[in-house]
């Protein structure tokens, strides 16, 4: 599912004005303002000197998962938003917050608007286990836990009840040690960040003690990465509770992989086997079934054994999948994804797509810099083809304006920003996030 | 592994807007970059994170180092930078491709560089936080930094430093994909 492309050298030209005009000025549109949004614009701006970007957000604030995906203890990754910030004062790029790319636009009105669609919105479904008891209550996916203590809108009526002892999180990714993460450390560290007030009230009421981490394959195969499990390794007030035997073929197996998997299996290793420090209430479990296959290409396959683990509450954490917003693009239902050749979507042209979120922030950086350039590339090559001009933003506020859409802008982004900050400097925390759609837009248009 | 730091001699001052030689508008980044508290030892980046240190030219010859960047298309840079120099903060004075999405916290990846390997030596041994984010760069080798983590000294001068080329896809897990 990963952005795979060809072209990767970077073009700064000027544009080639073959008929004097006051400037075809090529009219570039990103769907999404997450960090995919923001690179691939910061990378267009780079590449191109004329090229205008105008950036569509469904929420009236940006950002994406930089500001609803990211752990509220991990402000450091947040820092990328200054970047964006910067990108976002350039005066060839234009905000428009509050869009809803598929009802308040169609595609086809992007389509005349722009020379060319980037398509970053993400992946905001996730993939279901599809197994009995999974629309049981407290069955939930761990993609809207996060929303819910991050202060995502849709998510802010979540029903969550965590008067329970024992948590599971199905999947091993740096999602699910997240989740298990916030409901363990205590809440006065938690209070420090900006975790909404509400949320940080309901955990100081959980009595959750004990999180199990299920996967399907054995250690070697864990998607989380080393930082986020030594941070559960020496997370206050936790130990980690793992079996022994599942661990002991690691230390054979070791010492042939690759740096990273080497240093995280040897952490994983040491955790599992070595006498476990006699600490306080709380625990963290990693479980995996038993498997077939050799060495790292295993698969995981039912066997008869069966074990039953009693949960209060089931954090499903097993992966994204995309949302088709407009039937004119081709969507494979089975994977969530728009079928694209190279990034480019097949059978149309112009158009881009970046990919759901897998991986750290460098891997979207990446993607987002490759798809900008594929982006230049084109429109030097008249793969795009920008010798008829386009209207760009101004086709697409008076469509607004129609449907009596207000836009947001950067701007007006800006003074929310400024609430949420204040807002948060009276409680010891970096922002208090507004998680009401109504509220941030009295707040914007105060 | 223990991380060696070095004090400087000069104190650096903290201060909370963003430079950016090619704003429009300009914004006004409110909040402090944030930073978790390291436990283990002093972080001299601390003081240097904003980069308005590395915009100030050396005050005089024994002040200066001269480094060479390359590129991601294998074109050298030189650049006459000073001690105390962040080698992140001078490749963005510079204009030199090195992305720092975590701003020298220690939290990503995107400033990795690949040392000279004559002055390999020269630099203080990685802390486990950097070991711990090099893991997750691309085409990481034995001469792999995190270039917010090198300061300048008088000990770098001739020093290269080399962007990876970053082209291949990757898994933070080190699945690479096959095609289906």
């Amino acid at each position: 599912m990963m952005l795979s492309c060809g072209v990767s050298r970077l073009i700064v030209r000027h544009l080639r004005t073959g008929v004097a005009s006051t400037a075809q000025v090529p009219q570039v549109c990103i769907v999404g303002s997450g960090p995919a949004g923001f690179y691939t614009a910061q990378q267009i701006l780079k590449s191109h000197a004329a090229a205008q970007v105008d950036m569509y957000e469904k929420l009236p604030v940006p950002f994406g998962l930089v500001r609803y995906g990211v752990a509220p203890d991990h402000p450091e990754v947040k820092n990328c938003i200054n970047t964006f910030t910067q990108t976002a004062a350039k005066d060839r790029f234009t905000f428009l917050g509050n869009v809803d790319i598929g009802s308040d636009i169609t595609f086809s009105q992007l389509r005349e608007a722009y020379h060319a669609v980037v398509l970053a919105y993400g992946a905001a479904q996730d993939r279901a286990l599809n197994i009995p008891g999974e629309s049981l209550p407290n069955v939930l996916s761990a993609r809207e836990f996060v929303g819910w203590y991050n202060g995502l809108p849709e998510n802010a009526d979540l029903k969550v009840d965590l008067n329970v002892e024992s948590v599971g999180i199905i999947g091993q990714g740096n999602v699910a040690v997240d989740v298990a993460r916030i409901l363990l450390t205590p809440v006065d560290i938690l209070k420090k960040t900006d975790i909404p007030e509400n949320i940080l009230e309901r955990l100081n009421g959980s009595r959750v003690r004990h999180m199990t981490l299920v996967g399907r394959r054995g250690p070697e195969h864990v998607a989380f990465t080393i930082k986020e499990l030594r941070e559960m390794v020496n997370l206050e007030g936790s130990r980690p509770d793992l079996r022994r035997e599942d661990y002991k073929h690691l230390r054979n197996l070791i010492p042939n992989l690759p740096r990273p998997r080497k240093r995280l299996l040897e952490l994983l290793a040491k955790t599992g086997l070595d006498a476990p420090d006699p600490k306080l209430a709380s625990s963290w479990a990693a479980a995996e079934k038993q498997l077939e296959g050799e060495g790292l290409n295993q698969r995981a396959v039912q066997t008869d054994e069966t074990e039953s683990l009693q949960c209060g509450l089931i954090l499903r954490s097993i992966g994204y999948k995309g949302v088709e917003i407009d039937s004119s693009l081709p969507f494979d239902q089975r994977t969530g994804t728009i079928s694209n050749n190279g990034g480019r979507v097949t059978g149309q042209n112009g158009k881009v797509l970046c990919t759901g979120p897998v991986g750290v922030i460098l891997s979207t950086m990446t993607s987002g810099f490759t798809t900008g350039k594929v982006v230049v590339a084109d429109m030097e090559t008249g793969s795009v083809d920008i010798s008829r001009p386009r209207s760009g933003q101004t086709l697409i506020k008076s469509a607004l304006a129609e449907k009596g859409v207000q836009p947001v802008s950067f701007d007006q982004w800006n003074r929310l920003n400024q609430y949420e900050v204040e807002t948060g400097a009276k409680l010891g925390k970096p922002r208090e996030k507004v998680s009401n759609i109504k509220h941030m837009m009295d707040i914007i248009h105060q | 592994m223990a991380g060696r730091v070095w004090l400087r001699n000069s104190w650096y001052i903290l201060r909370n807007i963003t430079h950016d030689y090619t704003t429009n508008r300009s914004y006004k980044v409110l909040h402090q970059v944030q930073k978790k508290p390291l436990l283990r030892c002093i972080m001299t980046t601390t003081a240097l994170q904003h980069g308005d240190y590395e915009w100030q030219d050396p005050k005089s010859e024994d002040e200066v180092v001269n480094i060479t960047y390359i590129d991601r298309s294998g074109k050298k840079i030189p650049v006459r930078g000073k001690i105390g120099d962040n080698v992140l903060y001078l490749a963005h004075r510079y204009e030199i491709e090195l992305e720092g999405a975590c701003e020298a916290s220690l939290a990503c990846s995107t400033c990795h560089v690949y040392v000279d390997e004559d002055y390999c030596d020269t630099l203080p041994e990685p802390l486990e936080e950097e070991e711990d984010m090099l893991d997750l760069a691309v085409f990481l080798k034995n001469n792999s930094r995190l270039g917010c983590q090198i300061i300048l000294t008088k000990e770098h001068d001739g020093m290269t430093l080399t962007l990876p080329q970053a082209t291949r896809n990757f898994y933070v897990d080190g699945h690479i994909p096959k095609p289906h």
